[in-house]
């Protein structure tokens, strides 16, 4: 048994110590988001978000994961309420069957969170692990852009919010 | 010409059975409409021909609810956001209070597969046919109930509204089988000036879901009690399994069962990883024995022109007048390539009191039911097959198989749903790959710098080896009675296989166009994305522009000139305007500019595309750096979703064409991954691309999820030759194959 903390919450997990996260959150605690691409590291697929790094979770094992902070796409927002980089996705429309879109927002939310601004340049560097085969580049690059001035507008109107107390 | 039939499809119908009941008695078998009773002539349009009961693709529900029916799957190209609009404008309901169901061998309609762009021409104008004699009868029905004439009477958000303002809902007017009628020729369509949903770029339903961890995917399925297996495939085409002592493997953690039927193995485990497991043990214990069989793939022009063939001549004209003076000869190349899924396949079956389910990413529901059952032994209407999305196909990807998988193994542990999930190296070494082809092309120019004769020739395989009998798939073929591949069709024109799009669109005074079909597949392929199109077209698209060259002319004003189709020359023009082409324009040091044209099929969507490609010189690398596209396909539903499916068409065609070829030795496939079978990453995304749609209101859906791909390769091959004045022929574009043509 191992306590693994996803999304805020403790689980009891009963698995393998070398069981890869990916399993894990899908098998054990009943997630969607990270998917199963190639188990090799090689797609981007699997892609969360451990303490505040993207990691593949397909090539990640349990036991690296002890006191971590695990962040799904499942823990950013939901439907009702979904985070910037979820209204980004939605408002550009950037999936087609959309099977590589989770691995790929979790990244960019590492991105964002380091970096609130960075350039083309560095949003492309940043996502050469994630391979999509629908050829959605253009419109995941844009979502990516529109969560940055998302992030901004949310972190201005909470900054005001702040200031006005 | 043939009639515009795919073979598959006509195959499927052929099966027989009778024409059954409305949902409004039952939904069991109720869709399962092969072989209709004699509609009326003339027919209705779309699938209608085949389905031809309203209730097969709309039903009210007593509460007013609304369901639209497909018999097609959604597979990512965001046809099902479509077919919502499409009803809800016809009917007058608001979008959101639609539901649209897809393919499912319980509930409906058989529409074969979902390939070869075809959904919006079958389904969407079944449904939006549907949805307007639906309309039509509920009118009928509320002028009956008021006693007044039925034409004053107008529909609006879900209710019939009399001529006095008098409201009566849907719901309240559907009787109980009043749907299940024949539908009519013809429909009292909306005009398209007045549509408020169709024409909008409606944001699709399914994204939300996907974007926030929602189960969209069949891989999402978790059914109680559900286990998960995993194959152990054969290391090569036709291994034979010598020995395997599994005996140790069920002893491990989790493992519920191994199960062997001749060359097909596979273990299943309560929990995910511990299948996983269990398929490496399983795995190192199998002994095979494997045959080399496989062509030399450094020689594949040869290897193709060799088979043997059955030659055909497509199409013949003949203008003795026309004569040429210069001849030029080319030819092209097309490797194997992969669909590439990037989730592998999966499905989930369950067998409980004799009756199969499965729940499968495929693209044709009641032929895999087919296979299935057949494979099994049992009447396909034992079998009920779902489809529920996957990772993205692109055609016959392993779908098909993983589902056979799935029901194999669920027929060993009755009761318990199994879920099958393939690996990365199964779906890149099993997959049918898109064929590889050969085209030879020679042409003469006359005195005018016009062409003057066209020869065209194609080797190529079989474009579909799709299910339909259980030879198809994999799981079948390696049980210990295995069941034979079937015997590879052409696929027939005008829509054809490796001769898709081989008939040339331009007006040439002589024109010879042969067809060698290949039935001899030294590796296992299928439809992919396209089929012949996409080779056939960057071979005559890259000619045009050699051609161009050889007379001198502008590539955009040649095409021009050999072509009547004003669609075309419409589609063509509006590209090279967006692009900002200029005849006898020199593109910046070390770039290209290209320009190529299709329309897929010959009978579908139009799409012209232009291309900046930045080549360095002292690499060979190619840079797509922005590719400008016009599409015409008719009546234009979903706006966005159209340039969506272009966008898309474009990036994937560039990876096909500059980087994609499946390797093999002269036993195995060696491409198994993504490190061993490389594809476009981030770093090759281009700057920009636009898509640009010419609107046809009122034109009937022409399918445009495929009418790219030719086009973006050849544009791209001819920047490429424009940046670099070397010509490349041979698929993929390597950067290795740029240098070495630079340094020729």
């Amino acid at each position: 048994m191992m306590t693994l903390k996803v999304n805020g919450h403790d689980h009891q997990i009963d698995a393998d110590p070398d069981t890869p996260l990916l399993y894990v959150l899908r098998d054990d605690i009943k997630l969607n988001a990270a998917k199963f691409g190639c188990g090799l590291g090689q797609c981007g697929s699997c892609t969360v978000i451990v303490d505040r790094k993207a990691v593949l979770s397909c090539v990640t094992p349990l036991v690296l994961l002890e006191g971590k902070q695990v962040t799904t796409l499942e823990g950013l927002g939901t439907i009702e309420a979904p985070a910037p980089i979820q209204r980004a996705f939605m408002e550009e429309q950037a999936a087609q069957c959309g099977y590589c879109i989770a691995g790929m927002m979790m990244r960019a939310q590492a991105l964002l969170q380091k970096n609130p601004k960075p350039t083309d340049e560095q949003i492309r560097a940043e996502l050469e692990p994630h391979l999509c085969r629908c050829g959605t580049h253009m419109r995941i690059l844009r979502a990516v852009h529109r969560a940055i001035r998302l992030m901004d507008t949310a972190d201005a109107s909470s900054t005001t919010h702040r200031s006005a107390q | 010409m043939n009639a515009p039939v795919i073979l598959d499809r006509r195959r499927v119908l052929a099966g027989g059975g009778a024409l059954i009941v409305s949902f409004s008695l039952t939904e069991v078998f109720a869709q399962d409409q092969s072989a209709p009773a004699a509609a009326p002539a003339p027919t209705p349009p779309g699938s209608l021909k085949t389905a031809p009961f309203l209730d097969s693709w709309i039903r009210i529900d007593a509460d007013g609810g609304i369901t639209a029916f497909t018999g097609k799957a959604e597979l990512g190209q965001g046809f099902k956001t479509a077919f919502q609009q499409i009803a809800a404008e016809e009917l007058d309901v608001p979008f959101e209070t639609l539901k649209v169901v897809t393919a499912d061998t319980h509930r409906t309609a058989n529409e074969g597969y979902t390939s070869g762009s075809n959904s919006m021409k079958d389904s969407g104008t079944a449904i939006r046919n549907a949805a307007a004699q639906v309309r039509e009868l509920l009118v009928a029905e509320a002028a009956r109930r008021l006693d007044l004439p039925a034409e004053n009477f107008r529909t609006e958000n879900g209710a019939v509204i009399s001529p006095d303002g008098r409201r009566l809902g849907y719901g309240d007017l559907v009787a109980a089988d009043m749907l299940h009628v024949q539908a009519q020729p013809k429909s009292k369509l909306k005009d398209p000036s007045t549509f408020k949903v169709m024409g909008q770029p409606v944001p699709r339903v399914d994204i939300p879901a996907k974007v926030t961890g929602g189960a969209a995917y069949v891989q999402d399925m978790r059914l109680p009690g559900m286990v998960h297996a995993r194959i152990v495939r054969p290391p090569s085409y036709g291994a034979q399994l010598t020995d395997c002592d599994s005996s140790g493997i069920e002893k491990l953690p989790g493992v519920v069962k191994v199960v062997r039927d001749g060359n097909f193995l596979a273990v299943v485990a309560k929990k995910e990883f511990q299948a996983i497991k269990a398929m490496g043990a399983l795995s190192a214990v199998a002994k095979w024995r494997e045959t080399p069989s496989l062509p030399k793939q450094d020689d594949l022009i040869k290897v193709v022109t060799s088979l043997p063939s059955q030659d055909s001549t497509i199409f013949e004209r003949s203008n003795p007048s026309a004569v040429g003076q210069t001849t030029v000869e080319a030819s092209y190349m097309r490797p194997y390539q992969a669909h590439g899924s990037i989730g592998p396949s999966c499905a989930v079956a369950q067998l409980v009191d004799g009756a199969m389910t499965v729940w499968t990413h495929t693209q044709g529901v009641y032929p895999d039911r087919q296979g299935i059952a057949e494979m099994l032994h049992v009447p396909p209407a034992s079998v009920r097959v779902i489809h529920v999305e996957g990772s993205g196909c692109y055609g016959h990807n392993g779908a098909d198989d993983a589902a056979a998988d799935a029901a194999l193994i669920a027929r060993a542990l009755p009761g318990t749903p199994v879920r099958v999930q393939w690996t990365r190296e199964q779906e890149h070494s099993w997959e049918p790959f898109g064929p590889a082809m050969v085209t030879k092309l020679k042409a003469s120019l006359d005195s005018n710098g016009r062409i003057s004769d066209w020869n065209f020739e194609v080797w190529s395989n079989t474009h579909s080896m799709r299910p339909g009998g259980a030879g198809s798939m994999l799981a079948a073929q390696h049980m210990a009675q295995p069941f034979a591949v079937p015997a590879p069709k052409p696929l027939p024109l005008p829509e054809g296989g490796g001769d898709r799009n081989a008939i040339p669109i331009y007006t040439f005074p002589n024109a010879h166009v042969v067809h060698h079909f290949i039935p001899a597949m030294p590796l296992r392929i299928s439809a992919m994305r396209s089929l012949g199109a996409y080779h056939n077209v960057f071979s005559i698209e890259s000619f045009m522009d050699e051609l161009a060259v050889t007379a001198g002319a502008d590539p955009v004003e040649f095409r021009l000139k050999h072509l009547d189709d004003p669609r075309g020359r419409d589609v063509i023009e509006k590209a090279a305007q967006g692009f900002g082409w200029r005849k006898g324009q020199k593109a910046p040091q070390d770039r290209g500019f290209g320009f190529a044209f299709a329309r897929y099929k010959n009978l579908a969507a139009y799409c012209a595309i232009a291309t900046e490609v930045e080549v360095n010189r002292e690499t060979g690398r190619p840079r797509l750096v922005r590719a400008v596209a016009a599409v015409d396909s008719g009546q234009v539903v979903n706006p966005d979703g159209l340039i969506n499916q272009i966008e898309g068409a474009i990036v994937q065609s560039m990876s096909w064409t500059l980087y994609e070829s499946v390797t093999f030795d002269d036993t195995r496939i060696t491409s198994i991954d993504w490190q061993t079978y490389p594809i476009l990453r981030f770093n090759s995304v281009p700057e920009s691309i636009e898509v640009h749609i010419i609107d046809r209101p009122g034109q009937p859906f022409l399918g445009s999820g495929e009418t790219g791909q030719g086009p973006a390769a050849a544009s791209i091959a001819n920047a490429i030759a424009d940046a670099t004045g070397r010509r490349l022929r041979n698929l993929p574009l390597t950067r290795k194959r740029i240098k070495d043509a630079i340094d020729a």
